[in-house]
């Protein structure tokens, strides 16, 4: 096999796993039975917290610049408006839950919720929101490029595994299986690009 | 399939039992011979509607929430003590008024109410309870189901002199 050919190969594979990691889990949701009893509100909300959870996927490749046939340069501009909606995503989950049901969600906002994972899920927004800010104040700090990869990986470790340890424990709308091999492809990918970082030729 | 395996309720148990085992006997000679009151769980009061009207059933049906009424100390079964329940069901978001309906304690201090069938909300399928009377202290529950295809769900209420 030429090695143009195995490099299109290579390429489709890439995508066709971005592709399937991204739409199964959210088809899977779509067929949730848990639908048929809740307002539009939290079906909005509770999808939002999916699309969130699947670009949580999609933030580390295009950190690695694995995605074939995006550039280094196009890669960092796409998971900077991909952090944008990450944002968004959180923003419209937290509102949407707090319409359905405000105790609930005030209770997780001042941890003293009886539920095991809404502490995570608190630190994971948390965690988001500040990585933004960092983001966008990150010239005026004068974060220099070595830092910034330990501030900027520091966020990602807790908001990714904080995450995960949130989307495991609940009962909701996303379906198991699909749901455990979404949060296994996140974890596997991040671990990734942290390792590649590290074996970089230090400065 | 559930995700959790070790709930929170099985770990406020465990706790709870090996507490009152290794604990009591040595520190609270007294406590030790009387029924302990039902502490107020954690976010059972929320969505709670103050004064929901007595039903017969809520909805439709098809879920039992039962359970009893005890006095601390000696147990004594309570009568007609007013308990409200709520969830989010098939029928309806915690909040919609129509969720909500209270009933009395029996004699034996028993009550069941029928109810639409509990469904997963904010991550897991739980009930709410409130002692919805003047003569004890008020105590919220909010017991979660160990399987989400349960369709009953039971408690016990021991209330202390307000």
């Amino acid at each position: 096999m030429s090695l143009k050919k195995k490099a299109w190969i290579n390429t489709g594979l890439i995508w066709s796993t971005l592709a399937i990691v991204i739409i199964v889990p959210i088809v899977a949701a779509l067929q949730s039975p848990l639908l048929a009893w809740r307002d539009p509100v939290y079906i909005v909300a509770g999808l939002a917290g999916i699309i969130a959870m699947v670009l949580l996927f999609v933030q580390p490749l295009l950190a690695g610049g694995y995605l074939r046939g995006l550039s280094r340069l196009l890669s960092r501009r796409v998971h900077r408006v991909i952090g944008g909606i990450l944002v968004m995503m959180i923003v419209i989950h937290v509102i949407g839950l707090w319409i359905t049901s405000p105790p609930d969600v005030i209770d997780a906002l001042l941890f003293t919720s009886p539920t095991p994972f809404s502490a995570w899920d608190v630190i994971a927004m948390w965690a988001l929101f500040a990585s933004a800010l960092t983001v966008l104040l990150r010239r005026r700090l004068r974060i220099n490029s070595h830092k910034w990869r330990f501030i900027h990986t520091g966020f990602a470790v807790v908001i990714v595994s904080s995450s995960i340890v949130h989307a495991l424990l609940i009962i909701g709308t996303m379906e198991v299986i699909s749901k455990r091999i979404l949060c296994g492809f996140i974890l596997a990918i991040t671990a990734k690009v942290i390792v590649d970082w590290w074996r970089l030729p230090k400065r | 399939m559930t995700d959790t395996l070790i709930t929170r309720r099985t770990v406020i148990k465990s706790v709870g039992a090996a507490l009152i085992v290794g604990v009591s006997p040595p520190l609270l000679p007294v406590h030790a011979q009387g029924l302990l009151p039902t502490p107020t769980m954690r976010g059972g009061s929320n969505n709670y509607l103050p004064g929901a009207a007595i039903v017969d059933k809520i909805g439709g049906g098809g879920f039992w929430m039962t359970g009893t009424v005890r006095r601390a100390g000696d147990g004594k079964p309570l009568a007609g003590q007013r308990i409200q329940i709520w969830a989010h069901t098939t029928e309806g978001h915690e909040r919609d008024p129509h969720s909500h309906g209270a009933t009395l304690t029996k004699t034996d201090g028993t009550f069941r109410l029928e109810m639409p069938q509990i469904v997963p909300a904010f991550g897991q399928p739980h009930g709410h309870l409130a002692y919805d009377g003047d003569e004890f202290k008020t105590v919220f529950l909010r017991p979660v189901m160990q399987n989400v295809n349960d369709t009953s769900l039971n408690v016990e209420f021991v209330l202390q002199p307000a």
